[in-house]
């Protein structure tokens, strides 16, 4: 093959192409698009579906965790409860008759109470229920002070005051209430072989579940009427926020100073802390899954440009004539695919944040949709058009112009 | 319908101005060693208007598409508008068919879905004009080839003449020197096919160059200047 170069002519040098303004860029490139709609809203509906599922696991679990911030700062995390250990021989080690009083000397203590169970103390609706149908209801016998050291809030009634701690008086725990089947103060129960009346009933405690579903009796009551030791089993107390792990290091020692190994300390607000984070964990599997989904969904892109290009060899043929370039020819399809793939990010976006919002709205949390997310979910959904669209772009760049006029 | 507006290509050969379209011992080889064309030489000036006529198979659109740079000749040298597209960059082969060639093809090429005036704006496209531009000066062109009331229909609203009409608006509306067109009247009706015949006339009369391949005699027998291609040599109507 011989081809003289010939002499340049003189104009050569002008015939440079004109590049597409960003307007015409984008029109030329939604082309395929306007004129297949169904074909475009099925390919776009797999990238929302993958977007959409991603999204809503992300703001679920924002909202979530938002929900439980709040809840936690409501409840304070400077609670820290005493409760007996094991002795060396595996005993339990009761704590001190006047372990709460001991605690309360600590400087950075603010308040404590104790509870201490009574473990033969039985709980019945009425008097002629037999025995072994107890409701697994515990009774306490409680300081006081003990709302306004756990934080505790009445549903109903009033908590117990100075003189209905010596006498026959309860207040309820939410669960208990409702097994008994109690909604209102005034009724009268069958605990430990006599009538208690129930003078409150408390909300949900979410430091400290076990009053949930407790008995709570005054002090004196139950030593008067159910031959309590007044050894407490367990004592809650509230330090200022930033003592609260100096106060934890000599709390066991205040306790019992000869065997300080014999006490347990613990703060309520990480077992919540960390049964947050298991849920969480959960999170990360569902993004998976939506990830999955959004690849599933770049697989359809792809093969839409694919068949876009095959179909379309005459048109890229006839603006090739009309003086494309094979760049112009590749941006196109690219173009084409990012914006096919991103109508896909932009409608499961969308789709996502209002599925999430609902079922923040049906939890009563806060509606958390972290931008970020939106923003990241569209990017990555631009991305993968981008990446579907590159190979069907090249062949369709790289087709000889007469080829593509000349049809398949 | 009105006659070429002013700034069409200058009518008639200047003595010293070079052959818009000059072909020297072109040989073309298809891949697979098909030997289409045989050291094809001529020229065609500003302001003819030829026909290219022969067999089914002889090599004329091979020819065209040679002419039009959408294929590069095995060998020989083939110059349009002055410049050897042998020694041009693919981008400035893009920039030369949007500046000086048009294309009218039997199949039309209209975009399905798209406005007569859209699908004749789409001529500019690649020029850079400004989309206002480019519509403006796409209306004015369907109202010259007389689809002035067919501006906002679309290409399946278009009768086959009124479609081939359109792809001519589009192929001059950027008012390129040479027009070529592959049996443009091959897909319609005598009567549509003369409207399109007579339409190629009055640009050619404004200052384009055509080429036109036809099969039909009495319509190349009309013409000026005819090519006759023959076993990939020509003929015929070799150098005037
Ligand atoms: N891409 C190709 N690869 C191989 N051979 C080809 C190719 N295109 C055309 N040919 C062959 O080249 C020859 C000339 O083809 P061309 O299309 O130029 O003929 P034509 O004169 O335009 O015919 P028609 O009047 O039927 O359109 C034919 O024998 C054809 O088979
Ligand atoms: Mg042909």
């Amino acid at each position: 093959m011989s081809r003289r170069p010939g002499p340049r002519h003189l104009t050569a040098a002008r015939l440079a192409p004109r590049r597409l303004s960003l307007a015409d860029t984008l029109r030329v490139g939604s082309v395929g698009l306007r004129t297949r709609p169904a074909r475009v809203l099925l390919s776009a509906l797999g990238i929302a579906i993958g977007i959409a599922a991603m999204v809503a696991v992300v703001a679920v679990s924002a909202s979530s965790q938002a929900a439980f911030n709040a809840q936690l700062a409501s409840v304070g995390t400077n609670m820290l409860t005493v409760t007996p250990g094991r002795d060396f021989t595996g005993e339990p080690a009761p704590l001190p008759r006047n372990a709460a009083e001991m605690v309360r000397h600590i400087a950075p203590v603010e308040n404590a109470a104790a509870t201490g169970s009574l473990k033969d103390a039985k709980v019945y609706r009425n008097d002629h229920i037999p025995k072994a149908a107890s409701r697994g209801i515990g009774v306490l016998a409680a300081g006081l002070g003990l709302p306004r050291t756990v934080g505790l809030h009445m549903a109903a009634g009033a908590w117990l005051n100075g003189a209905q701690g010596r006498y026959p008086a309860v207040v309820l725990g939410t669960t208990a209430a409702e097994n008994l089947g109690i909604t209102t103060p005034g009724a009268q129960i069958w605990l430990g072989e006599r009538w208690f009346t129930v003078t409150g009933i408390l909300k949900k405690a979410p430091l400290a579940p076990e009053l949930d579903s407790a008995a709570l009796i005054g002090w004196d009551a139950a030593k008067t009427y159910l031959g309590f030791d007044g050894r407490p089993t367990m004592i809650y107390t509230r330090t200022a926020d930033s003592k609260v792990d100096q106060v934890r290091g000599v709390l066991a020692a205040t306790v019992n100073p000869e065997a300080p190994n014999e006490v347990t300390v613990s703060r309520p607000s990480d077992a919540l802390t960390a049964k947050q984070a298991a849920n969480q964990a959960f999170t990360s599997l569902l993004v998976g899954i939506g990830a999955i989904a959004l690849l599933v969904g770049g697989v359809g892109v792809a093969n839409t440009m694919v068949i876009a290009v095959l179909e379309r060899r005459g048109e890229i043929g006839l603006r090739r004539a009309l003086g494309a370039t094979r760049g112009q020819i590749r941006t196109q399809f690219l173009t084409e695919s990012v914006m096919l793939s991103a109508l896909g990010g932009i409608g499961g976006a969308a789709l996502g944040a209002g599925a999430s919002a609902g079922y923040a709205l049906s939890q009563n949390w806060q509606v958390v949709v972290p931008p970020w997310a939106l923003g990241v979910g569209v990017g990555a959904t631009m991305a993968i058009g981008a990446l579907a669209g590159l190979w069907p772009a090249v062949r369709a760049a790289r087709l000889a112009p007469r080829a593509a006029l000349s049809g398949p | 319908m009105t006659p070429a507006p002013a700034g069409a290509a200058p009518t008639g050969p200047a003595p010293t101005e070079p052959a818009l379209v000059e072909l020297e011992d072109v040989d073309h080889v298809y891949p697979g060693g098909v030997r289409v064309l045989h050291q094809v030489s001529f020229r065609v000036d500003r302001g003819e208007l030829l026909a290219v006529v022969g067999p089914s198979g002889s090599g004329k659109s091979t020819l065209l598409n040679l002419i039009g740079t959408l294929d590069v000749a095995t060998s020989g040298t083939v110059r349009i508008d002055g410049h050897d597209i042998a020694g041009l960059t693919e981008n400035r082969l893009s920039a030369l068919r949007a500046r000086s060639i048009g294309f009218v093809f039997q199949q039309f090429f209209l975009a399905d879905g798209v406005s007569a005036l859209d699908n004749v704006a789409d001529g500019l496209l690649y020029l850079g004009i400004p989309r206002k531009e480019r519509r403006a000066r796409a209306a004015r062109v369907l109202r010259r080839v007389g689809l002035g009331h067919r501006l906002d229909h679309r290409p399946h609203e278009l009768s086959g003449g009124e479609k081939q009409r359109v792809a001519i608006a589009r192929a001059v509306v950027g008012d390129p020197p040479l027009l070529l067109a592959d049996e443009p009247t091959g897909a319609l009706d005598t009567t549509s096919g003369a409207s399109v015949v007579e339409l190629l006339r009055e640009l050619n009369a404004a200052g384009t160059t055509v080429l036109v391949i036809t099969h039909d005699q009495e319509l190349a027998a009309a013409l000026p200047r005819r090519i006759r291609v023959r076993d990939g040599r020509i003929t015929e109507g070799v150098p005037r």
